[in-house]
């Protein structure tokens, strides 16, 4: 069948792709370059009987939302820089008690208020590390407004089905830009259901340790038990024992590391006989694409690896392609925070370059260019 | 016949972390009894709470119960409304929780009118961090960190809540808790956003550092500085001097968050 291509932004992407994924809640909280996501829902939810809320802060949207999943709606927040660093508190929640829904982070230039209207990359290590406590992470990184439309639909899938809440890590490029995109019939995406308790309600064990990924109960099915962010046992209550803190920190972070293959997703473009890779991701790696397309032409031998998913890290994949290549460049609207990850990854098996920038402007072709051409 | 109360309770969970001659027992009592007196249906109740001793509570009691983070109670419970409007909200705070570090969701709680109960403990301090001032702290009033007296100006929050546009305002104690299971009752059946502020007594942090040497010196305060509304009524002004009023300050009839939501629903899916 014959689709209509559309021409649609970033953002608006963003929130059509929550609303094919299910997402029935939002609560946001206006900032540049994010607030199309929030002007997008507060248009199309009640159209589709979904809820939109504008709350008092970054701090109340993130903590309604938690709220809302917990009543069972698939719920999404979205922000920018200085509102992803309010959001971290209830963030660190979403994580402890292992609450399902999505966080939109459009990357601007930072610290502090920074360049509201200018694209970053700089957030990649706080989206990692923001909040406090040891916790896993999953982030994901489109690059295109196609792939911001299918990557949130990801996101809410990742989310429902590992109890956590899930990073889409977009940039003002992105987030604003205006590109062609097909949408998919309703059905034709597989779409991710939270898995509920069967068992009788007075059995139901909302942290279940037999589990890597325990059921959830929804406030209102019958199942009365009790969510808190302290360290807690199996039924949810606080507990001071030793063994069980430790026990059920290391299942919540377990459950991402024992599923890494089925989160962690990339693409490659000509590195099967590349003797140098660039590491790209989000609009970075359109630049990425330019440079080595040219780099070809002027006879180097050099290819692209774009992580969908910057964490979990696709340490593995980046280790097996640091055994093969003589270098890997690092472009990134930062001055130096992937490229770290990049260099623990390659453990020495090769060498490992950057290409930044914070003035904020995208990063040319041409930079990258430059730096694959001082292999040559 | 005797009022069952471990009908509503997690015995599993008990002791609780309250201090001997706490009030806070006395007010979860009355919460208890109000909700057995509505008869509501504990499958179709949520407690929500955020951190401090009052906010330990939820714990305690067999419904559905989420203890969140430091005074956001409020937002986590907008979400869970707006999600389940069908279920009974009640949120449980302590003045620092629900007035410094929530005091934003408080004000913005109040001015949307969300079908929701928020009850505040008032102890006049932070107890579980042991003993600092809070924004109820009276003026010159002891606290570890206003070990000079307090210099600071109270809030009064059912003037705020007033301010805010709360649609049920009401002030109880722990001592008169017959009183107080009346006007939860009461707050939990209106619609639309209802704050119930409860005088409680922390004999541990703020009555020793105020001179009350017991926790029944704290009740019996309670008694002494207490005017009904009606009473006050009848009283002059010189007699009230010093006198915190106790009752229903307002109960007012306006369109709730939930609903008007529900309505705009209607008409957008109607337009399409």
């Amino acid at each position: 069948m014959q689709r209509q291509p559309l021409l649609m932004q970033g953002n608006e992407a963003c929130g059509e792709g929550a609303i094919y994924a299910g997402c029935r809640f939002f609560a946001g909280y206006p900032i540049t370059p994010s607030s199309e996501i929030a002007e997008y829902m507060a248009m199309r939810l009640p159209q589709v009987g979904g809820i939109f809320i504008q709350m008092e802060d970054e701090i109340g949207s993130m903590g309604a939302v938690i709220g809302a999943s917990l009543g069972g709606v698939k719920s999404m927040t979205a922000t920018s820089g200085p509102g992803f660093s309010l959001k971290q508190e209830n963030l660190g929640y979403a994580y402890m008690t292992e609450i399902p829904c999505v966080v939109v982070n459009v990357m601007r230039g930072g610290p502090s208020t920074g360049m509201p209207t200018g694209p970053s990359q700089s957030d990649v290590m706080q989206a990692r590390w923001g909040t406090h406590g040891d916790h896993p992470t999953i982030a994901l990184t489109p690059s295109t407004v196609e792939e911001i439309f299918y990557e949130t639909i990801r996101a809410f899938n990742l989310s429902e089905k590992y109890r956590i809440p899930v990073i889409l890590l977009t940039d003002e490029i992105i987030g604003h830009m205006r590109e062609k995109i097909e949408l998919p019939d309703p059905s034709e995406v597989e779409v991710i259901e939270r898995v509920k308790p069967v068992c009788p309600p007075e059995e139901y064990l909302p942290y279940d340790s037999r589990y890597d990924v325990p059921p959830l109960a929804v406030f209102g099915e019958g199942y009365r038990f009790h969510v808190t962010g302290l360290n807690h046992n199996d039924k949810g209550f606080p507990t001071n024992v030793n063994r069980i803190i430790q026990e059920q920190e290391e299942r919540m972070i377990n459950k991402i590391k024992k599923n890494a293959a089925d989160i962690i997703k990339y693409e490659t473009y000509m590195i099967d006989d590349a003797e140098g890779v660039v590491f790209a991701f989000g609009s970075s790696a359109r630049s990425a694409k330019a440079a080595v397309n040219e780099a070809r032409r002027m006879g180097m031998k050099v290819g692209i690896f774009k992580p969908l998913t910057i964490w979990p890290f696709p340490e593995d994949a980046i280790y097996d392609i640091a055994g093969s290549v003589k270098f890997i460049v690092v472009p990134e609207l930062n001055l130096g925070q992937i490229i770290y990850e990049v260099e623990r990854a390659s453990k020495g098996r090769t060498e490992v370059v950057g290409v930044n920038r914070v003035d904020p402007e995208p990063i040319t072709p041409q930079q990258i260019l430059d730096r694959i051409l001082e292999f040559k | 016949m005797a009022f069952d109360y471990e009908k509503y309770l997690r015995m599993e969970m008990m002791p609780h972390i309250w201090c001997p001659g706490c009030g806070n027992g006395i007010v979860m009592k009355a919460i208890i009894r109000a909700v057995d007196f509505l008869k509501l249906d504990k499958n179709k109740v949520a407690f929500v709470s955020g951190i401090g001793c009052t906010s330990r509570l939820p714990g305690y009691v067999d419904f559905y119960t989420l203890h969140t983070t430091h005074g956001r109670a409020l937002a986590f419970a907008t979400g869970l409304k707006l999600a389940r409007p069908d279920l009974t909200v009640i949120v449980v705070s302590g003045d620092g929780d629900a007035t410094a570090i929530g005091g934003n969701h408080f004000i913005h709680s109040c001015r949307r009118n969300i079908d929701m109960t928020l009850i505040i403990f008032n102890n006049f301090i932070y107890g579980m961090t042991g003993g600092q001032v809070t924004p109820t702290t009276p003026m010159d009033a002891f606290a570890t960190t206003s070990p000079y007296g307090n210099i600071e100006n109270p809030f009064d929050i059912c003037k705020l809540a007033d301010g805010a546009g709360a649609t049920f305002v009401a002030r109880g104690t722990s001592y008169h808790n017959v009183a107080l299971e009346k006007l939860i009752a009461q707050a939990i059946q209106h619609k639309g956003f209802s704050v119930v502020e409860v005088l409680v007594g922390c004999p541990v942090y703020y009555g020793r550092k105020n001179k009350f040497r017991s926790p029944s010196d704290l009740l019996r305060w309670q008694k002494e500085v207490t005017v009904s509304i009606k009473a006050a009524e009848k009283m002059k002004p010189e007699e009230l001097q010093g006198k915190i009023l106790t009752g229903i300050f307002k109960k007012e009839d306006k369109p709730e968050l939930t609903e008007k939501y529900r309505e705009l629903i209607e008409r957008v899916a109607s337009v399409r």
